[in-house]
């Protein structure tokens, strides 16, 4: 078990390796219910959040429909990132990482003056992922009830549970596979997660979280980004929406007029070893320093995320320092593997 | 947790065998392997390293962390297990079956220092 965000979480239940297979060839349970929900009602709702973060939550209007997105400090920074899913241009729900959940919500609140909204916190709510390419069958052999409101769903998109008060069942993740992430009261979740795992669901800890998310190059807050790190500068360049010029979201000019010095970029380990974060990556153009990284059980070798100069290409070969030795990497596409396939 | 009787431990998690030859092997403990976690990863001493007692010399890399290996007792390093470096996970199913290097001593005093079963059990017991 080990503390994270204030919340005592198992790191694995047995086998890290075996948890993370399992979600990239079966189906696999995680307890994410450290991540915060947040309700935002009012007339304002929409204008609101065009606001507040750097997507453009307009581009919502099929019920249920997900869209992550940076929510950014005037200088650009990366306060939080973020998933915010539409029910009505007055209706919204936000879900937050849990280590920033109280900084994000005194912002938020912060930034809704003169707006007609309410904003709440909805720590009763636990939250369970289901994940991996049997994910959502499994889900509906445990809850047949609920298969005729969830087969439908794109993915990113959420939809009420039926009969169950305060239930969501949302088509996202963070293990590059395909699955739900179910929301749900606190007092119910016990019963669920047993339900799942007479299913055949497996619980999984945060170390094959870890893994899997790394492995489909999806960053980690606190790690790959925080808030001095540009979008630009951390992948998520393409989460940036400036389509609407009319639109003035809080840290656009900075994103707009601040040119990125650093590029986040993934790293293959062509020499053995094991990359970490906080490593210094050394290359032509100047040093960068890993921010994420681990041994790949899919790829079975080492891979990382690293913040690197611009005008590092992809394809090129970097040195990482582990232990004072220089170690050879390939600077690849930060998308190593997902759908239970390698991609490099 | 096993912790066999017949072999010598440190409070750094190693166990230490005494061969008749005068010659030590080391590796990690049952206990050690567990809290690691799946190990991926080995880094092990070339023979003919002088080593001193205590000194980091090397390194076990799990999917969630990576650990320093110290040598037990100074010595010369004769020998890695170059098995182990190819299939780490041979550490996890039988720690003491899998063991990382063997060193010549240049002091054998230093070897009935180490802890015995009994006095590692409770060392384990503690972390």
């Amino acid at each position: 078990m080990v503390d994270f965000a204030g919340w005592e979480m198992p790191i694995h239940y047995g086998s890290q390796l075996e948890e993370h297979h399992t979600v990239r060839r079966d189906a696999g349970m995680f307890d994410v219910s450290h991540m915060r929900a947040v309700d935002v009602l009012g007339c304002d709702a929409q204008a609101w959040l065009r606001k507040l973060v750097a997507n453009d939550v307009a581009k919502l209007t099929l019920p249920g429909k997900a869209l992550y997105s940076c929510m950014l400090n005037p200088e650009g920074g990366v306060i939080d990132d973020l998933i915010i899913y539409f029910f009505s241009p007055t209706k919204y729900r936000i879900v937050v990482n849990a280590g920033t959940a109280d900084k994000d919500l005194a912002w938020m609140l912060k930034q809704a003056e003169g707006f007609n909204v309410s904003i709440t916190g909805r720590p009763e709510l636990a939250m369970i992922a289901v994940q991996g390419p049997n994910a959502r069958a499994k889900f509906w052999t445990a809850f047949p009830e609920a298969k005729a409101a969830s087969e439908n769903l794109i993915v990113f998109q959420a939809a009420e549970w039926p009969g169950m008060t305060d239930g969501l069942i949302a088509r996202t993740g963070y293990t590059g596979e395909d699955g739900f992430e179910i929301t749900l009261p606190a007092a119910q979740a016990p019963a669920v997660w047993d339900k799942l795992r007479a299913a055949g669901v497996a619980p999984i800890g945060l170390g094959a979280r870890d893994t899997l998310r790394l492995e489909a190059g999806m960053n980690l807050y606190g790690s790959d980004m925080d808030e001095t790190t540009l979008p630009t500068e951390s992948g998520l360049t393409w989460t940036l929406d400036l389509k609407d010029a009319s639109r003035d979201f809080i840290g656009k000019s900075a994103v707009v007029t601040r040119h990125p010095q650093r590029q986040l970029v993934g790293l293959l380990l062509e020499d053995r070893g094991v990359l970490r974060s906080h490593q210094q990556v050394v290359t032509k153009q100047g040093n960068g320093d890993t921010t994420s990284g681990s041994f790949s059980p899919t790829l079975q070798r080492s891979i990382a995320l690293a913040r690197v100069p611009l005008g590092i290409n992809i394809g090129d070969v970097v040195e990482v320092i582990v232990r004072d030795k220089p170690l050879k990497a390939r600077v690849v596409k930060p998308n190593f593997a997902r759908h239970g396939k390698a991609l490099i | 947790m096993s912790i066999p009787s017949e072999l010598k431990y440190t409070k750094s998690h190693e166990w230490v065998k005494l061969e008749a030859d005068g010659t030590v092997t080391v590796g990690i403990t049952d206990h050690a392997q567990e809290a690691l976690g799946d190990i991926v990863f080995l880094e092990l001493p070339d023979a003919g390293r002088t080593v001193k007692a205590g000194e980091e010399c090397a390194v076990v890399e799990s999917v969630k962390a990576a650990s320093d290996i110290y040598a037990p007792v100074s010595g010369e390093v004769i020998a890695r297990n170059d098995a182990a470096i190819d299939a780490p996970e041979s550490v996890n199913q039988d720690a003491y079956a899998a063991w990382l290097f063997k060193l010549k001593p240049s002091d054998a005093a230093q070897i009935g220092a180490l802890l015995n079963a009994a006095a590692y059990a409770k060392v384990a017991d503690e972390h």
